[in-house]
């Protein structure tokens, strides 16, 4: 067998091929928001949810050592098993503030569940359309995003915070 | 015990494929030119154990023998009968089965009908496919059992997928994988082709008919499966260039364009060692196709369930077929002199084959690209319609313009007539489009490009067409229907594209919502429980605002109990002129539902005119008896 | 002589006006070109989920704002990653993807032409 540097190349290029499908098999499929990690948070304003003339933005947020942003709503299952996460972090917690954004929901709903469970936010806003989501990367419920105090998101929770999640919040924000 | 006789039934072929493979390499040595009569009985044997398994899952489904984890797992007692024996290939472990069937009913029949071919080539073709029918035994066996059997037998199944219970989806598997899987055979006999030396002439005939009935199958498939899109999906659209739609392309474009170099290599007696790295590439093609689909690495609309050590198998079974192929064809591999001239029917089949490997090429980049990226840099991109739509159609123009003209010329070399024949048909075709659209006076240059193009290639091939009837020249006729079907594919689907509707909104029980061109009002709502699912009714009343003609259209919201799901059927009025297209959805925790409103003209000459194309390819083969 | 209507033909066809129904058709174009990321390989055009129909009244008003399709895409892709958009953007690493076919295209134009030009050689000798 006559060896040519075309044959050559060929075989080099199916091996290559061939190693990166065997990898792509081996890889984390699921889609994340990881890129939003490192990234800005700016342009919102979250009006209360009971009152139409509180509002916070940018500037309120930026007084916080950490925030974190809680997508939940009361028709939502998951939210109420992390439920409990976020009470701990609110009352026993001084560097962190938890803001509530209430998605899709009732007002009335809202803050029976908040009665019901407890609330753990400092304010809660609403998201009566679900628009204000997707100012921060959200595409379910429930999802968390911690931000420091130049609004730069450390960390992004899809789904409900389960106790490892918990834990690295805890870990992030000494 | 049904999971015993299957698998016994697929032990039973293994063994046989096992013992003809030594066999056939036995009978290679001996010099006669007749092949042992036990290799035959073999491969029929072979032949009735497969089938007989393949009767034996089917049987499962009917009896809804639970005991088979693949009945449990896709079947219910409930499901129409139809779709139960359609069950049986609308799973991944059911569908392997079929695809070692016909692999198994090819190997056989290409043994049969080739008799009067050299030993050496079809003892080689013989081996080289059991090679692979073997390889995909194991992993039928190994870890895609569709016999595997599990106790205690559970009262009930897990039902199947509600989308999938559609005519058109029942008989898409194999109509498709006739087409997938026949290019096995050619793989196998491209090998064989070039360790025994045997070429030429001769060796296009042994496969031509193969290739044929291979694209036809594809084909149709392909259209099959479009139509199932169009009518059950619920979005309109009949191509999304979707994983799984791209799989199936893939080897389409590599049997067209094989199909096209045989008749080159049978004329002309050259481009073998590019035929031979088509039939080796369309397999290859086929089974990456699958790894890329049935291993879970992409993500897709209709992928079946999938699982991690599928994805591994084959792409171990891949890489050895792939490294084969290379190994023996670079070992055989002899130098050809090309002697084209350029005014001659060879070199546009050469452009074809050209345009081929482009939009082939095109599709597997398209596909490949995101995986690439995601796992040497960490990117994860999508690769989508506007993709495709953008790189394909520019140059679906030249390569349309090509097919019209291409035919014309002779072999070897032609005269400078044609050429002006040529330009008064861009003319003709020219005019005719600029009043179409002085008329309607909506248009892009791209689209404008295609319409002229499209028209050109319909009126060439009728002028062809009229040309038949009055020298009865028989051999042409495949080719003028075939290429006819898609200049009219291209012409309809780009009118479609042009002149379609498209509203989505949101609208409550009572309201009412007008466009420029229509009123839609949605009366009221049913609801109706169903034989297996109840589904709520949305009665739409359309008025056509220019003509005031109204009708009605009801589309459902469906809710399946096992596993429990939503479908979305849509409702679709097919006319000759155009589609009306009504979709409804209800938006969560709102007394709104989201209307998607489509009106679709000539939607129903799209499916006319690929059919048309695939119509071609039947034609050709049933020709083959009178040609010469 | 027929070579010069052809041309004029054409010319003419430039000439014509170019209109289409701008607005609307921007907003379908733009959801079909969104990836609905709850659903598995469906457009927001086509997704019945929560999330597109969310993506649509954002995309709905960033429109009537006035934004430009590759602006809203920039928004999105900022939000989601690149994966949201199904037209790969133009960048550093998606240049191989848009170039490779058209490159491959032209390879193979150079090889038929070789072989023509080989074959007038050939015929030569």
């Amino acid at each position: 067998m006559k060896i040519s540097i075309t044959k050559i190349i060929i075989f080099c290029f199916v091996i290559f091929s061939l190693s990166v499908f065997w990898r792509g098999l081996k890889i984390n499929k699921n889609y994340d928001t990881k890129n939003l990690i490192g990234s800005r948070i700016s342009n919102f304003k979250l009006s209360e949810i009971n009152n139409n003339e509180q509002y916070i933005s940018e500037k309120n947020l930026k007084k916080n050592k950490y925030t974190l942003i809680n997508f939940f709503a009361s028709w939502c299952a998951p939210c109420r098993t992390e439920h409990k996460y976020l009470l701990n972090l609110s009352n026993t917690n001084k560097e962190i503030k938890i803001i509530g954004l209430n998605y899709k929901d009732k007002k009335i709903n809202a803050n029976n569940f908040l009665n019901e469970l407890g609330n753990p936010y400092d304010f809660v806003g609403k998201d009566i359309d679900g628009k204000i989501s997707i100012l921060f990367g959200i595409y379910g419920i429930p999802e968390s995003i911690l931000i420091n105090n130049e609004l730069i998101v450390i960390k992004k929770i899809i789904g409900p915070i389960d106790k490892a999640q918990f834990n690295e919040i805890l870990k992030l924000i000494q | 015990m049904l999971s015993n006789i299957g698998i016994g039934f697929l032990i039973l072929v293994l063994i046989l494929s096992f013992l003809t493979i030594y066999n056939a390499s036995l009978d290679l040595k001996i010099s006669n030119q007749l092949i042992k009569k036990s290799i035959y009985k073999l491969s029929l044997f072979q032949t009735t154990f497969t089938i007989l398994s393949f009767f034996t899952l089917i049987i499962g489904f009917i009896n809804s023998d639970f005991s088979l984890i693949n009945v449990y797992e896709n079947s219910h007692t409930t499901k129409p009968f139809f779709y139960k024996i359609a069950g049986t290939w609308g799973n991944h472990e059911g569908s392997l089965l079929l695809w070692v069937n016909i692999l198994v009913i090819f190997s056989y029949l290409f043994l049969v009908f080739n008799y009067n071919h050299d030993k050496k080539y079809r003892l080689y073709t013989l081996i080289f496919q059991n090679i692979l029918i073997l390889g995909f035994l194991f992993f039928l066996l190994l870890n895609s059992n569709p016999f595997n059997s599990i106790y205690p037998i559970p009262p009930e199944g897990l039902g199947l997928n509600p989308i999938l219970q559609d005519p058109a989806l029942a008989i898409h598997p194999p109509l498709l994988y006739v087409g997938f899987v026949g290019c096995s055979i050619y793989f196998s006999a491209a090998i064989a082709s070039l360790l025994s030396g045997y070429g030429g002439k001769l060796f296009v005939q042994s496969i031509k008919s193969w290739v044929k009935i291979s694209w036809c199958f594809q084909t149709l498939g392909i259209v099959v499966g479009s139509i199932w899109a169009y009518y059950e999906l619920g979005w309109g659209g009949f191509w999304f260039w979707d994983p799984v739609e791209n799989a199936s392309l893939l080897p389409w474009f590599a049997i067209t364009a094989l199909m096209h170099s045989l008749i080159v290599l049978e004329k002309r007696n050259t481009l073998y060692a590019w035929v031979i790295i088509l039939c080796l590439l369309t397999f290859i093609l086929s089974v990456t196709g699958t790894f890329l689909v049935r291993s879970g690495i992409l993500n897709s609309v209709h992928t079946f369930a999938s699982d991690p050590s599928r994805g591994i198998y084959i792409l171990l079974f891949l890489s050895f077929m792939i490294f084969l192929a290379l190994t023996v064809f670079f070992k055989k591999y002899k130098k050809e002199n090309y002697n084209f001239n350029l005014k001659s029917k060879e070199t546009f089949i050469l452009a074809n084959n050209w345009f081929m490997a482009f939009f082939l090429i095109t599709v597997l980049i398209g596909m490949l690209y995101p995986i690439f990226l995601d796992v040497l840099i960490n990117v994860k991109i999508s690769v989508g319609p506007p993709f495709y739509n953008i790189v394909i159609i520019p140059l679906v123009i030249p390569f349309m313009i090509l097919m019209a003209i291409g035919p014309k010329f002779g072999w070897i070399k032609s005269k400078n007539k044609i050429f002006l024949k040529v330009l008064f048909f861009i003319l003709g075709a020219g005019v005719i489009n600029l009043s179409i659209f002085y008329f309607f006076g909506r248009y892009s240059l791209l689209s404008n490009l295609i319409f002229i193009a499209a028209v050109f290639l319909i009126l060439h091939s009728l002028l062809d067409f009229k040309n038949f009837i009055i020298n009865k020249n028989k051999l042409e006729l495949p080719r003028i229907i075939s290429h006819l079907g898609f200049g009219l594919l291209v012409f309809f689907i780009g009118i479609n594209h042009q002149f379609s509707l498209e509203e989505d909104f949101n609208l409550k029980v009572g309201e009412v919502k007008k466009t420029n061109t229509y009123e839609i009002n949605f009366e009221n709502i049913n609801i109706k429980d169903g034989k297996n699912y109840k589904a709520i009714i949305g009665n739409f009343k359309l008025t056509n605002l220019k003509n005031n003609l109204f009708q009605y259209l009801s589309p459902e919201i469906r809710i399946y109990p096992n596993p429990e799901t939503l479908t979305y059927e849509a409702a679709i009025k097919t006319k000759i002129s155009s589609d009306l297209y009504l979709t409804m959805s209800n938006v969560s925790r709102s007394e709104y539902y989201n209307i998607k409103f489509q009106k679709k003209p000539f939607m129903i000459w799209i499916w006319i005119s690929a059919l048309i194309i695939a119509l071609g390819g039947f034609v050709q083969l049933t020709l083959k008896k009178n040609e010469n | 002589m027929n070579l010069k209507i052809f041309f004029s033909v054409i010319f003419f066809l430039y000439l014509t006006p170019l209109y289409s129904n701008e607005e609307k058709v921007k907003l379908l174009e733009i959801y079909k070109n969104l990836r609905c990321l709850v659903c598995q390989g469906q457009s927001i055009a086509d997704s019945n989920s929560d999330f597109a129909a969310t993506i649509k009244l954002v995309v709905q008003d960033q429109v009537n704002e006035g934004k430009t399709k590759n602006e809203i895409y920039t928004f999105l892709i900022s939000k989601y990653g690149e994966w949201i958009v199904y037209q790969p953007t133009f960048n550093k690493s998606n240049l191989l993807l848009w170039i490779l076919p058209y490159f491959i295209f032209i390879v193979g134009g150079l090889i038929i032409f070789v072989i023509i030009r080989k074959s007038k050689h050939n015929k030569v000798n």
